[in-house]
């Protein structure tokens, strides 16, 4: 049976508590914190409740019936996480990291943001539960997604720019994590991937699952059966672990993570430590596949979407390419932008960029299966954050 | 006896406290390590923290996330850290030589080679911020079996039980992070260090050495009272930073001096 992360929070070789000691006994209290609220029926009761009043969950499974039958072949379901409140699958994560921080009577959450899903949705629970916030955010980050900065700060939030390093995600998470180690009694991390010390790898998949066990419900009452294949976009790979752990013993379905390609693996501008088979190495808490030169030090990732513009992955899916119960590919940013052109068209649903890159290998592959294939793609946000960059490169100014 | 024991038991006889300067190997620029190491000793160092930079430093301020930085630009790297401790040595044969870092340009390098080369460079210990004792199997075999000491943080966070797992796998001495923060903070407290150190001592029969903070020469005099050993970092890296490549060994020099003669007082 699988059954990952082990008692010391592994998953295989990966995983693990790789922090500064000054931050163990807070990752510590937060392990054990966790696993007593996690099966605490209170809060089970709680989650449950906003999830479905505050989200709007369950989030629809919807069959891209115009687009698929453009394709030729395999029919592609969406799993519509883009109309969850806050736009996008982070919002699930948030809420159970709230209601984790209320419990242990943290008045202050910080959070790391890319694309700034992360940034909005933990900005809209500390709205939501009367918490003070203050979001990490890469300079570049900043310009790319600037409608996201001034939702978070409208919510009430304190953004901050990084200005180290890439100036992109990894950089946050940097910031993120000092902010931590200076304020670590009164302030709980919402980290916004299953990525990380132990137990966020394991404590952000555990809430994003409820996107695939709603889909586990869902595909039967509407084809009869679990799709062919789940797909879903990889950064750092939490709506993917949601979605792909409720299937990972339904070994019928295939499990397909998509990476960001940037300008193409071969151009070494990307950011797909799986796909390209990263050396394996240590940054931000964990042991992944990690983007590196062969000095160790980080490299810098490119990709057109924010969300998935970093070097390394969660450790579960690390665990999962090793096994072979998933396959990892990437999606380059041209595929990415016509995916993204193409759900517009076809089904009037503009969605995220990241989301564009398990829309377009599920595109991909969808003309080489016969008509009876079905594959669900996590459409785990929309692609209102992304107006200025999309026009950008269309050489729009708006 | 090791050089890092030897030290410690030698001030211990004449009742002086260990000063342990940090530089970030290859700022400000590659030829002028080894240069600043001879200097941190002459001015009065006991024992030299050399900095791997590394591309992503969480746990450091921005002193020296910039002297990183620098000496990245440079094509600094852990390889060539070792080459410094190498030509280093054939100057010094007696100051020990501490590596302070991150893990993963060790991970890339594989722990072996690392250790074995550690060995023959001169390495004396190896603190790896981001591998708390938890993560540090792996690490503590290679390392023991080349006679580098694995140097352990201790935290105002540690509790008893953690206190206790560092001083079974500890060697050499103990570093003890004397506030919550980054490197370079400004937010020391005197009298939390005082009271957090018995309950140290207890368990760990290691010198302890301070840092993370000490900014003057007061507050490394006042450190100094308290435990066996002070580590200053970023007052150094800034007055390196400050300096040019002409006066950057006398100026950190003086700095040093000023510092020894403090502790000393």
């Amino acid at each position: 049976m699988y059954n990952y992360p082990d008692s010391t929070g592994h998953f295989g070789q990966y995983g693990g508590i790789y922090m500064a000691e000054t931050l163990i006994p807070a990752v510590e209290e937060l392990r054990q914190q966790y696993l007593h609220f996690r099966d605490d029926p209170e809060f089970k009761a709680e989650f449950a409740y906003e999830l479905k009043h505050y989200v709007g969950r369950p989030s629809p499974v919807y069959h891209a019936k115009r687009l698929s039958e453009s394709l030729g072949g395999a029919q592609i379901y969406l799993k519509r996480e883009d109309l969850n409140h806050t736009g996008a699958h982070k919002i699930n994560n948030a809420i159970g990291q709230a209601l984790l921080a209320k419990r242990m009577g943290k008045k202050r959450v910080i959070a790391e943001t890319g694309a700034g899903m992360h940034g909005v949705a933990t900005a809209t629970v500390a709205a939501r539960y009367g918490m003070e916030c203050v979001v990490y955010m890469g300079a570049e980050d900043i310009q790319r997604q600037a409608p996201n900065v001034f939702r978070m700060k409208l919510l009430g939030a304190t953004v901050v720019p990084v200005e180290s390093g890439s100036k992109t995600l990894k950089d946050a998470c940097n910031e993120a994590i000092r902010d931590w180690v200076t304020n670590v009694e009164s302030t709980f991390y919402i980290f916004g991937t299953a990525a990380g010390p132990h137990p966020y790898p394991m404590m952000v998949r555990d809430f994003q699952c409820v996107i695939g066990n709603e889909a586990k419900v869902q595909m039967p009452e509407m084809i009869g059966r679990q799709p062919d294949a789940v797909i879903a976009c990889v950064g750092g790979g939490s709506n993917a672990i949601g979605l792909f752990y409720p299937y990972i013993e339904e070994t019928g379905v295939q499990i397909i993570g998509v990476e960001a390609g940037g300008h193409g693996i071969a151009s070494g501008q990307h950011a797909a430590p799986l796909t390209a088979n990263a050396k394996v190495g240590v940054l931000h808490g964990n042991k992944v596949y990690l983007m590196q030169d062969e000095n160790g030090q980080i490299i810098e990732t490119h990709s057109i979407s924010a969300g998935l513009d970093y070097p390394g992955v969660g450790p579960e899916h690390c665990l999962l390419k090793d096994m072979g119960r998933a396959q990892y590919v990437s999606i380059d940013d041209d595929e990415a932008l016509a995916a993204f052109d193409a759900l517009c068209r076809f089904e009037g649903i503009i969605p995220a960029l990241e989301s564009s890159h398990a829309l377009a290998h599920a595109m991909k592959i969808a003309p080489t299966l016969s008509k009876d294939k079905v594959l669900l793609v996590n459409l785990s946000g929309r692609g209102d954050k992304d107006m200025n960059t999309v026009a950008r490169i269309k050489g729009i100014t708006l | 006896m090791s050089r890092i024991q030897t030290t410690f038991d030698k001030l211990k006889q004449q009742q002086r406290k260990a000063l342990i300067p940090f530089i970030t190997a290859g700022d400000p620029s590659l030829q002028l390590t080894v240069p600043l190491m001879h200097g941190l000793v002459a001015a009065g160092a006991n024992v030299l923290e050399l900095g791997v930079p590394f591309s992503d430093p969480m746990a450091d301020g921005p002193v020296i996330q910039r002297a990183s930085e620098r000496a990245l630009k440079l094509g600094m790297s852990l390889r060539g850290v070792l080459t410094m401790v190498a030509e280093f040595r054939k100057q010094d044969s007696n100051t020990p030589v501490v590596l302070m870092g991150y893990g993963n340009p060790i991970e890339a390098m594989g722990w072996e080679i690392f250790a074995q080369r550690c060995e023959e460079v001169g390495v004396d210990g190896v603190l790896t911020v981001d591998f708390p004792p938890e993560e540090s199997h792996e690490a503590f075999e290679h390392l023991q079996r080349h006679n580098i000491a694995p140097i352990f943080l201790l935290a105002p966070t540690t509790n008893e039980a953690r206190i206790e797992q560092v001083a079974k796998l500890a060697r050499g001495y103990v570093y003890y992070v004397s506030l919550k923060g980054v490197t370079g903070a400004g937010n020391l407290d005197l009298s939390a260090i005082e009271q957090k150190l018995p309950q140290l001592r207890k368990h760990i029969k290691l010198p302890i050495g301070v840092g993370f903070g000490i900014r003057d020469a007061a507050t490394a005099r006042a450190v100094s009272k308290l435990c066996d050993g002070v580590v200053v970092g970023s007052r150094i890296v800034q007055e390196i930073e400050n300096s040019n490549e002409k006066n950057v060994v006398a100026n950190v020099g003086k700095l040093v001096k000023e510092l020894r003669v403090a502790i000393d007082q």
